[in-house]
């Protein structure tokens, strides 16, 4: 393992806010590091695990309804919020996987059960008295780092770099553990891995629980930094849509493309908003460079890295 | 170690496997072998709980083992390979070793150890960092072999081979499967290629359209009428022995 990726990399996202102490830029690097969390959770299942979810969204609106939920009726602290949403990620997670693998669904089949699963949740929050219903569910403003509303906005920046710090550790572990060895084999060939005593269904129970887990650590998060949630924002597709591009343009089942993924989507969704206010514009130029990577790096952006450091080793 | 009583499998109509009985003796090197589409395969699938069978029971180890999971057989100490190889194809050569050993340790360096020690085993050491769907036929044989058992198998089922391996490549894997054998590891195998069977196993069963023809030593087998006739059709036997005599 070398650690000087990691190391490098965490030092400048920890210097960042001294050196770019703008709340546009501050706000920027909160964006790139959400994405990348959310893209890791993704990653995790659809990326190391080989489970591709078009639902996703499911675990990011259990996470921003419970903890929101929790603190609105119960009158429970965010915080304490946020380890409950990781739960019930985890506990979605396990269900929907339980569900779906019981009955053997694999592949496409797969990702449409969560697809649906994400919109069932969302005609329910619609539904439901204590979501709010349509209306959703606003927090209100009382800012103390206490309540998960920091006055400043350096310290969102830092509890995102936490938790995305969080998921690229849980990559790299899947990376060099047992259980990631698993994931692999069960991804390249289930047949093969359940011969060599692979309990292929509880391992993709697992990694579903983890990835729901981490994906409703960045629904509470979502919900506390912009205080409000609505079953569209919360459940949509977009979301859904928006953790798996970020995933695939920076290269699944890779460490690093999450981040490298979210980087870009933030790039060009600011760039294009900087030369024109045509809404859907930076869409329209995202899904123009999706095409490109598809074609000419199928295995994402890390593909370019890979490629650098390998001449630099020739060399 | 094995004992097999009445197995069936059926497929729509076809009784793919038939009632076949059979027992692998401990320390051995037992065969399977009979025409194509006999059986063979679907017998392997169903002792390992890949299929479950319609009728029948599997013994293993002293335990009624009969359409549990494939996993909880592999963990009982019962492996099977797969006739059409089924690599990790974008996984190296250790790392798809590795998945074998990871059976009995968590331990990376420790799974990473005993994969290499397998490769050497079955003459694959040079082949360890390349990625799987890039070796050759032999090569992914041998790696369907070495990841079989680097799960530390009691009894391992190998389901043909040798099968498009020249001869000198069937020469060089005929030692390791002895080899095997004599570290401790049963071995029941599906072959076509006679020279293996006949050099390697002790006692051959012989399917053909799913039921169990005969058993014996492979010598005497080979000069059964019942076997020949499987092989090579009704009265060929006899117009062997017929051929024999002008
Ligand atoms: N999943 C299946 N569904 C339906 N029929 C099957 C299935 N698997 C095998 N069969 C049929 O069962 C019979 C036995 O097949 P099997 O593969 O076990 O034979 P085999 O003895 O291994 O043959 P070979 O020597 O060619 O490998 C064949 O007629 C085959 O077509
Ligand atoms: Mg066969």
């Amino acid at each position: 393992m070398n650690w000087k990726i990691p190391a490098g990399l965490l030092a400048v996202a920890l210097a960042y806010p001294f050196i770019f102490r703008s709340n546009f830029a501050i706000n920027f690097g909160v964006l790139v590091l959400f994405f990348a969390l959310i893209g890791q959770a993704w990653n995790i299942a659809g990326g190391f695990g080989g489970q591709l979810s078009f639902g996703h969204a499911v675990f990011f609106g259990t996470g921003a309804y419970c903890s929101t939920v929790l603190q609105l009726k119960l009158g429970w602290n965010p915080w304490p919020g946020l380890v409950a949403s990781a739960g019930a990620g985890a506990l979605v997670g396990a269900l929907i996987a339980a569900l779906s693998f019981r009955f053997g669904l694999k592949g496409s089949y797969f990702a449409l059960i969560t697809l649906a699963f994400a919109e069932a949740f969302r005609i329910l929050a619609n539904a439901v008295e204590f979501t709010g219903g349509g209306l959703g569910l606003l927090i209100p403003l009382k800012r103390s780092a206490v309540n998960f509303q920091f006055a400043e906005r350096i310290g969102f920046y830092y509890t995102i770099l936490a938790l995305t710090v969080l998921s690229i550790g849980i990559a790299i572990w899947l990376k060099c553990s047992r259980f990631g060895a698993r994931l692999a084999a069960i991804r390249e060939n289930e047949d093969a891995a359940r011969a060599l005593g692979i309990d292929s269904y509880r391992e993709k129970v697992k990694v579903m629980a983890l990835s729901g887990a981490l994906c409703a650590l960045g629904g509470t998060f979502y919900a506390q930094y912009y205080l409000y949630i609505d079953p569209t924002l919360a459940f949509g597709v977009d979301k859904s849509v928006e953790m798996l591009l970020v995933s695939m343009i920076g290269g699944t089942g890779t460490v690093y493309g999450p981040l490298i993924g979210s980087l870009l989507l933030a790039l060009v969704g600011e760039g294009t908003r900087a030369v024109t206010d045509a809404q859907g514009l930076s869409l329209i130029i995202y899904g123009g460079l999706l095409i490109l990577i598809i074609g000419f790096l199928p295995n994402g952006l890390v593909d370019l890295f890979k490629l650098r450091w390998r001449r630099k080793a020739r060399a | 170690m094995l004992e097999v009583h009445g197995l069936s499998k059926i497929f729509g109509g076809l009784r793919a496997v038939d009632g076949a009985s059979l027992a692998v003796a401990q320390g051995s090197i037992a065969g399977l072998i009979g025409p194509n589409g006999a059986g063979k395969t679907t017998l392997f699938a169903a002792l390992t709980g890949f299929l479950v069978p319609d009728a029948g029971s599997v013994r293993f180890r002293g335990e009624d083992i009969t359409a549990r999971p494939p996993h909880h057989i592999c963990q009982h100490g019962m492996v099977r390979t797969f006739q059409v190889t089924q690599p990790f194809a974008h996984l190296s050569v250790r790392e798809n070793i590795m998945v074998g050993a990871y059976l009995h340790t968590p331990d990376r360096a420790l799974a990473s150890a005993r994969a290499e020690a397998i490769a050497r085993q079955v003459g694959m050491a040079e082949l360890l960092e390349r990625t799987a769907s890039g070796l050759t036929v032999a090569g992914r044989k041998r790696l369907e072999l070495a990841r079989a058992l680097a799960t530390q198998p009691k009894l391992l089922l190998l389901d043909e081979v040798m099968a498009g391996l020249n001869p000198s490549e069937i020469d060089e894997l005929i030692p390791v499967i002895r080899g095997i054998r004599s570290s401790g590891v049963t071995v029941f195998l599906i072959e076509h290629v006679m020279q293996a069977v006949m050099s390697l196993a002790e006692n051959v069963f012989v399917l053909s359209y799913g039921k169990i023809i005969a058993q014996g030593a492979p010598r005497q087998l080979a000069a059964d009428p019942v076997v020949i006739e499987a092989y090579l059709g009704r009265g060929a036997a006899q117009r062997l022995a017929g051929g024999a005599h002008a």
